[in-house]
């Protein structure tokens, strides 16, 4: 099919990044960025922020995101041209970032699920925050695929709730950013 | 040097200080100490228009004519919501403007307050960036860095959201002692290596061409100095793109005229059978290339611009060089002075050869009437009768636009004024406004549709009240005509909803504003009635009545690319021309 516009391009391989983006930590900066990525039709799997410096209010924002070459490197420069952007640092290119989140569960069971649940949670170190008779609260800190399969286990354990902070990353190695 | 007033007088001091003349505006109950402070100084003139949409326009005109960063006042909810479509279209358009919004006093935010709007929230995508001020504190900075990030960098509107408590409330005004935003830092200079591999390129080039943008115009008169230096230098062909119109001189013989979907035979040809084309702030705009995975296929492509973002954005280059214009081009300039490379001559005779032939096409011809006055002889005429003056054109948006920008020739960068990537019709007027408070003493002519027109009609009466001698020159054909012209050639003639039925008469409208109204419809009285249009020191509503029929070409139909473009001579079966994925695209 032909258009004025250009036709949709053809499949290209998708590719996983974690960028870090460093703003000034002032009103309205999350939604700037997330209105980029709504506004552009990017996609956002994972986006943690928090002040990193207080003095100096910046923000570090994480950023996971799918997209072919193409659209990676427009998110980018479309990131790099927000104002209040100081660094857009490509952590997937600079080398395997150290990737972690940290994931909380409630589950609840008697008898022999129970103990189970203990079991499996000790298995894979995860602290126990709260107990009741009948329930837990774990912590688990981890790559994103572990605690996937965590929580899969668990729902086999009676998991009723989960909440997960999504991922902070960092780069390996001396250098700072 | 600091001094404690009121944030709305902190307001207008730092307009002072920035040497801001005009601003445009519309009182309301959220900048009424705005108003109160701007009552006691004359340093600032107030302009008053009849809607806050016009008040963006007529800021983007003074911008876009002047170079300075255009200033816009309007009140809380309605006043910011009627001024997003002129923020949209200074944001597409790349024009530098600040616009200051009142808003209901902090602790009522979020309350839905009278006349409340989440005005950042509601610009966040039409602006280059916005401010909500929640401290008188940092009020001067936020004044004082607006200026700094509407006219820096890619250029851009600024929204500076002030609630009223705010422009109550007293603090310490600090003067600018550099404009400067704390990390916007925006790349001017274009990295050595990359510009020596440009004009590596170039001097090798057996089929070069340029083509430039509106990054040239605002990058400032200096640019396109450099521009036309670096083309005489070359001895290439240039074509521009509709906002470029201007940096290079149209009556040049090595200017190709405007390219794109309206644009030459030669331009658009140049463009796709070029080995090396040399892109100079333009931003591969869909209007532009056609169809992308045709678009010039067998070249090598530079790309200057200003914003990171547009390299590779839509076509993928070969040098991308990030920088201001004028600093990219006095580089070129100088490396290529230096190197003063052997170019291939025969090769390039070859190519102006190939050019020539196109250009003996004469796209742009038409069928001339005695009769009836054809759009396209209007333009001519306005043109050879005011070209000898100081003269500065805005328009509309529709086929009267492509006429005006094929047919009027741009000597100069910053005469001309047009909105091309939002194409907002009711532009013209309210920036014909802006244009002739910058330059009082220029003939400012808004080429315009009978239907864009009455978008923004209202502004008639801030022309009046200002004294302001514009003159309003309509292509009444009648019909919304560019998209009379698609529905003829996409959907069978079926002209739904496109015809302008129940027109105000002009001539007794434009009385009624108090200006001069003149119809023509008589070729044969036409000059004499421009001239009597040119000689009246009133603002004047020309009624211009065209052909009713006449469709605008050449023209790159949809689904095709710039080597399939239609001549006025093949109108006849355009609308086989166009596929059925074309007609679902605008």
């Amino acid at each position: 099919m032909k258009s004025h516009y250009s036709d949709a391009p053809a499949a290209e391989p998708l590719a996983r990044h974690t960028l870090a983006v460093i703003v000034d930590n002032e009103p309205g900066v999350l939604a700037r960025i997330a209105g980029l990525f709504s506004g552009r039709g990017y996609n956002i799997e994972s986006l943690t922020v928090s002040e990193t410096e207080h003095e100096k209010h910046l923000s570090r924002i994480t950023i996971v995101t799918t997209g072919t070459a193409h659209v990676i490197e427009q998110i980018k420069a479309q990131l790099g041209r927000l104002v209040p952007v100081h660094s857009v640092n490509d952590l997937t290119v600079q080398g395997e970032a150290v990737e972690r989140e940290l994931a909380l569960l409630k589950v609840v069971g008697k008898g022999e699920q129970r103990v189970e649940a203990m079991r499996l949670a000790q298995a894979f170190g995860a602290r126990t925050l709260d107990a009741t008779l009948t329930s837990f609260v774990f912590e688990l800190t981890g790559g994103s695929d572990e605690i996937e399969r965590f929580i899969k286990m668990m729902t086999a354990c009676g998991l009723v709730e989960v909440s997960r902070t999504g991922i902070a990353a960092m780069s390996r190695g001396a250098e700072g950013m | 040097m600091s001094e404690t007033m009121t944030g709305a007088e902190m307001v207008v001091r730092a307009l002072q200080d920035q040497g801001v003349e005009h601003i445009f505006g519309y009182p309301g109950g959220a900048v009424l100490p705005i108003y109160d402070a701007l009552f006691h100084q004359e340093r600032v003139k107030h302009i008053l228009v009849r809607h806050e949409q016009g008040a963006v326009h007529a800021a983007e005109g003074y911008a876009r004519s002047s170079g300075k960063v255009g200033v816009v006042l309007v009140t809380s909810g309605p006043g910011a919501t009627n001024a997003v479509t002129g923020l949209t279209d200074a944001l597409m358009d790349s024009i530098p403007l600040v616009c200051l919004t009142g808003q209901v006093p902090t602790h009522l935010i979020g309350s839905d307050a009278f006349q409340e709007a989440d005005t950042v929230g509601i610009t966040r995508h039409c602006t280059k960036h916005n401010y909500l001020v929640k401290r008188i504190e940092d009020l001067p900075r936020i004044l004082h860095e607006a200026f700094y990030v509407a006219a820096n960098g890619r250029p851009g509107p600024v929204v500076i959201d002030i609630p009223k408590d705010i422009q109550f409330a007293s603090g310490t005004y600090v003067r600018p002692s550099n404009n400067r935003h704390k990390t916007y830092r925006p790349q001017v200079q274009g990295d050595a290596e990359k510009i020596r591999a440009a004009i590596a390129l170039m001097a090798q080039a057996k089929r070069p061409v340029f083509y430039t943008g509106g990054g040239v115009i605002n990058s400032g008169p200096q640019a396109s100095a450099l521009l036309r230096e670096l083309v005489r230098l070359t001895g290439f062909p240039i074509t521009s793109t509709l906002m470029g119109l201007g940096a290079f001189p149209a009556s040049d013989r090595q200017f190709l005229g405007m390219l794109g979907m309206h644009g030459t035979y030669e331009a658009n040809l140049a463009m796709h059978g070029c080995d090396l084309m040399i892109n100079v702030g333009a931003r591969f705009d869909d209007r532009i290339t056609g169809r992308l995975d045709a678009f010039s296929p067998g070249s090598r492509k530079i790309h200057i611009d200003i914003d990171a973002s547009s390299i590779n954005k839509n076509v993928k280059v070969d040098i991308g060089i990030v920088g201001d214009c004028a600093h990219v081009l006095e580089d070129m300039v100088r490396v290529w002075r230096s190197a003063s490379p052997q170019v291939d001559k025969a090769a390039l005779k070859e190519w102006w050869e190939k050019i020539d032939g196109w250009r003996g096409r004469n796209c742009l011809a038409y069928r001339q009437s005695k009769d009836t006055i054809k759009p396209q002889y209007a333009v001519e005429r306005l043109y050879e009768l005011t070209k000898d003056r100081d003269v500065y054109v805005t328009t509309e948006v529709g086929q009267h636009q492509m006429w005006a920008a094929q047919f009027f020739k741009f000597e100069e960068p910053n005469r001309w004024m047009t909105s091309g990537g939002l194409g907002t019709m009711g532009y013209g007027l309210p920036a014909a406004v802006g244009v002739q408070l910058a330059h009082p003493k220029a003939l400012v002519v808004d080429i315009a549709g009978e239907a864009s027109i009455l978008m923004n009609m209202q502004e008639m009466s801030t022309a009046l009240q200002y004294r302001l001698p514009i003159k309003v020159f309509i292509l009444n054909n009648e019909y919304m005509g560019m998209v009379r012209q698609w529905q003829e050639l996409l959907h069978g003639g079926r002209y739904s909803e496109s015809y302008s039925a129940a027109l105000p008469d002009f001539v007794k409208l434009a009385e009624a504003y108090g200006g001069v109204g003149i119809r023509c419809d008589d070729p044969a009285k036409l000059d004499d009635a421009i001239r009597e249009m040119i000689d009246t020191p009133r603002p004047v509503i020309f009624d211009c009545i065209v052909d009713k029929t006449e469709n605008c070409f050449p023209m790159i139909p949809s689904g095709k690319a710039h080597n399939e473009m239609l001549l006025n001579d093949v109108a006849g079966d355009i609308g086989s021309v166009i596929d059925e994925k074309g007609k679902m695209l605008v």
